[in-house]
């Protein structure tokens, strides 16, 4: 591909365009997005492909099937569910997301539970968990991490997980 | 989500973020971040292309174990659209002269039906 020249970036960003939105539809206070100059890290400890992996997501799961087996009970707290619950798709019409360009009937466009699976049965990985796990976007930092992150930290313990994918859409 | 992958890696556990909002995650500082510089919506891959779905998920398993220091970032080397790529960028959520007014409009709106309510729930007691 030929070289290009540009006067900005190239890649959206959505902190600047969410700003310059609400605010050209009225609302002076802009988002306040999380900023860390500090990054936690842990390195994988043990091979990959005897590691168990858990998937996190944004999307909201309908409970239609089987509402013991899932975790977590109104509709805006972190859940956890079975992966085989989730493969007829999960809801995403109120989440943010560009609904012109694209649409999310494919679920592993967001939640790769098929090619992770795919994955297990090449031997990349051990296995994926059985359930997988969902944390609705929340304008408050205090209840993603106060709230939401532990709840998600102890369902990832429960099922004894060693890395965690998480997606959000 | 970022902020959840901050707290299970404070916790000892390994994560990586698979997204396409580069400034948000980057922003609020996550250890591994896999980029694919797409619309919103679908972070690992075109709709039924398996194949890409299968890289992207690869890439993100990669990242798990080979990165060695936080704010790990790989980008995938897809393009959403070959011959207008810039066309999705520029559409979401623009604000030019086309559409200035409708926004105002629709923000009025919005506050007036939110105050509606308000009030109405305040009748109920």
């Amino acid at each position: 591909m030929a070289a290009d020249r540009r006067t900005h970036r190239s890649h959206v960003s959505y902190i600047d365009k969410s700003r310059n939105y609400y605010g050209a539809q009225g609302y002076p206070q802009a988002y306040q997005w999380s900023y860390n100059h500090d990054v936690p890290f842990t390195p994988l400890t043990k091979p990959l492909n005897e590691c168990r992996i858990g998937l996190v997501t944004t999307s909201f799961f309908e409970r239609k099937v089987d509402k013991a087996a899932v975790a977590g009970s109104a509709t805006k707290e972190p859940y956890a569910a079975r992966c085989d619950d989730a493969l007829g798709g999960l809801y995403n019409k109120d989440l943010f997301w560009d609904k012109d360009t694209t649409h999310t009937d494919d679920l592993d466009t967001y939640l790769p539970i098929n090619r992770l699976r795919e994955l297990a049965e090449q031997g990349r990985i051990g296995s994926l968990a059985e359930r997988f796990y969902g944390v609705p976007t929340d304008y408050s930092h205090r209840r993603t991490s106060r709230r939401d992150a532990p709840q998600i930290l102890e369902f990832a313990q429960e099922d004894e997980l060693d890395a965690v994918i998480l997606v959000p859409l | 989500m970022s902020l959840v992958a901050r707290h299970l890696e404070e916790a000892g556990l390994p994560t990586v973020v698979m997204g396409s909002a580069r400034d948000i995650v980057e922003e609020c500082g996550v250890s591994r971040f896999v980029y694919t510089d797409f619309p919103l919506g679908n972070p690992v891959g075109k709709p039924d292309d398996v194949e890409m779905q299968m890289a992207i998920t690869g890439t993100a398993l990669d990242l798990l174990e080979r990165a060695w220091e936080p704010r790990t970032t790989v980008q995938t080397p897809f393009i959403w659209d070959a011959d207008s790529n810039d066309d999705w960028r520029e559409h979401f959520m623009k604000v030019d002269d086309t559409n200035r007014e409708a926004l105002a409009a629709a923000g009025d709106q919005r506050r007036a039906a939110q105050a509606d309510a308000k009030a109405e729930g305040r009748n109920r007691g």
